[in-house]
């Protein structure tokens, strides 16, 4: 920035004047650096639990409802674009809580989860494209199949952890996109499936922005479930054993722990979930194509579970709108806008490895009965 | 066979490669025993519980379990989970605590294989769900009074002190109903005065709770109070067994632990 040089005049252009900007600019952002350092050293147990409070009560009583609200007004005030960007959030949201049960709590790192959502999406493409089946039969057919090519992809691959699973699934991600990319005589190949038919609600059908706003309320609902869903799992026998099972898989065997059989539940869960937002997917777009199915979309599920924090829903939510929101919305950056989602990134894994929102562990209450 | 007997092991042979890590192990441990396992570093003593509860299965011999109810079962080859739910329970050398989980999620883990509700039950959180949770929590919470630990139950385990780790180990293999438990090195790391706590302890477990422990220790002076009768392995052999008198003026023993030049 400072030195120009002109390659065809061979000259050599010194601008002093940008060399102040840059030892000004290096200088603010080396003081911030510094300070944020200082911060994390700072960072006691102390401070996480009033960071948390404050959380917590952001998302308590009055502000819940606003929240609430809010959510349930935000489509009729803001253009189909935004909501569609919204929706395609929402998606995320329900990925990243399907992957956190396989990632997060089993901690079964899955490199090829955007398998599964494709095979969802395809699902209903194809029995949409050929038999006209409708949205809500495909809905949860969709889970039950990705459910089963989940059970398909853990059989094998029980025995292996760490490293060696992280490649068999990232292989069985790229497997099913090539798959889906050289079966052209079911498939189409890469040119994909299209005039995928909407979803409607008990036979009627609506305009372009009724079906927006109708798939983001189903979103809506959607996120819910799988909240409520994730919450009670994990709080349950299944929930702690999956647990464990990421903690010290040959300790949990030994207390008695089926561990196949648990890793198999949680990877059939966590399939169900990506079967299931393959399928809105499809109704959205009304067209798939191997494309969207690449291995950056299971990157991004899995950043979206480390960046919220492994097996926290509060993180997962927060950092879902954050990785789909801000690389849409730094449009303007254009060229950039990659560049600055991943600084944005290591900055991140830097001051707060734990994630946004860190999961405590559940504590319970004892009274003193005794003596 | 008498019916007394709760763990035989019959010509119990394990090879890693060609390493012969066990070679030809007899051993018995009857009811209400505390039966020590002892030998130098490498003589085998941590293979054979891992040949006991699963791990490893063994090239050659047999490995017979008496459960208190049902009937005799051969283990060899039995998947780990499976001898677990037999009721043979045990700890580990280097701790293996579930680090991230609190001191009483680790015991609660130990419940699993007593539980019985399974994915639909969690989401719907039925009746019965509901009293089988309540039920896995209370019973955790008075083992960690057993042993002591109920005072830091909402602390996260890797944050206990090393002594107090090597207690929960023994919780929460104790969560898991055990009639027989196998303590791999309980008093590794303790100072006398915790490692006599753990003696109480383990008295107590077998006088009170009905196990019978079959423990492998370096600890010479907690071996000697605490075991009935003592099995000395040296190059996966057996060298020696009895009483803790037999084996401490046993001359083969004494040559395995100080050398071979020492006439003693």
């Amino acid at each position: 920035m400072v030195i120009r040089v002109n390659t065809i005049e061979k000259t050599v252009n010194w601008r002093f004047g940008n060399l102040l900007l840059v030892e000004v600019g290096s200088f603010i952002l080396s003081l911030l650096w510094q300070y944020l350092f200082a911060r994390r050293e700072k960072m006691t147990k102390n401070n996480s639990a009033k960071y948390r409070a404050i959380l917590s009560r952001f998302f308590s009583g009055k502000i819940r409802f606003v929240v609430g609200f809010a959510v349930l007004l935000f489509p009729f005030l803001l253009s189909t674009y935004h909501i569609n960007v919204l929706t395609t959030a929402l998606i995320y949201v329900v990925l990243g809580l399907g992957l956190n049960i396989i990632v997060g709590l089993t901690g079964l790192l899955n490199l090829g989860y955007v398998a599964f959502y494709a095979v969802g999406a395809y699902l209903y493409a194809l029995l949409n494209h050929h038999f006209g089946f409708t949205f809500w039969i495909c809905l949860p057919l969709g889970g039950l199949v990705s459910a089963c090519f989940g059970l398909l992809l853990a059989l094998p691959v029980m025995r292996l952890r760490g490293d060696y699973l992280a490649i068999v699934t990232l292989g069985f991600g790229e497997m099913t996109r090539l798959v889906l990319e050289n079966w052209s005589d079911l498939t189409y190949g890469p040119s994909g499936i299209s005039g995928i038919a909407p979803p409607t609600f008990l036979g009627i059908t609506f305009g372009i922005r009724g079906t927006m706003i109708y798939l983001y309320f189903l979103m809506v609902a959607f996120c819910l479930l799988a909240i409520f869903l994730v919450r009670r799992l994990r709080d349950s026998r299944i929930g702690r054993a999956w647990v464990a099972i990421r903690e010290d898989e040959e300790a949990s065997r030994a207390m008695g722990i089926n561990t196949s059989k648990a890793k198999s539940i949680a990877m059939m869960i966590g399939a169900a979930w990506a079967g299931m937002m393959g399928v809105v997917f499809a109704a959205k777009t009304t067209f798939v194509n191997p494309a969207s199915f690449s291995f950056l979309e299971s990157a991004m599920v899995l950043s979206i579970v480390v960046l919220g924090g492994i097996g926290s829903i509060g993180g997962i939510i927060i950092a879902a709108f954050a990785v789909i929101l801000l690389p849409e919305y730094l449009r303007f950056l254009s060229d950039y806008r990659m560049l600055a989602f991943g600084c944005a990134m290591v900055v991140m894994m830097i001051f707060r490895p734990q994630g946004i929102l860190p999961y405590h562990r559940r504590t319970y209450e004892f009274k003193e009965v005794h003596r | 066979m008498s019916r007394d007997e709760v763990l035989i092991i019959r010509n119990l042979t394990m090879t890693f490669g060609g390493l012969k890590a066990l070679d030809n192990i007899n051993l018995e441990v009857r009811k209400g025993e505390i039966v020590g396992l002892i030998g130098p570093n490498g003589a085998g003593k941590t293979t054979i519980f891992n040949c006991i509860t699963g791990v490893y299965k063994p090239v050659d011999g047999d490995i017979f379990l008496h459960p208190p109810v049902g009937k005799a079962r051969r283990l060899n080859g039995m998947a780990v989970h499976k001898i677990a739910r037999l009721g043979v329970a045990r700890t580990f050398q280097n701790i293996r605590l579930f680090s991230h989980m609190t001191v009483l999620e680790n015991v609660m883990v130990g419940r699993h294989s007593r539980g019985q509700s399974g994915v639909i039950g969690a989401i719907l959180r039925d009746r019965k769900t509901k009293e089988e949770e309540e039920a896995i929590v209370r019973q955790s919470y008075a083992i960690l009074e057993k042993v002591g630990l109920n005072a830091m139950v909402n602390e996260l385990a890797k944050n206990l002190p090393y002594g107090d780790q090597r207690r929960l180990e023994i919780a929460r293999a104790l969560a898991t109903d055990p009639f027989l438990l196998l303590l791999d090195e309980p008093a590794a790391g303790m100072n006398p005065m915790e490692t006599m706590g753990l003696a109480n302890l383990i008295r107590g477990l077998r006088d009170e709770g009905n196990l019978t422990i079959l423990l492998i220790e370096h600890d010479m002076r907690l071996v000697m109070n605490l075991c009935d009768r003592i099995y000395v392995l040296d190059y996966g052999e057996k060298i020696a067994e009895g009483t803790p008198e037999e084996v401490r003026t046993n001359p083969q023993v004494i040559r395995a632990y100080l050398g071979e030049e020492c006439y003693a």
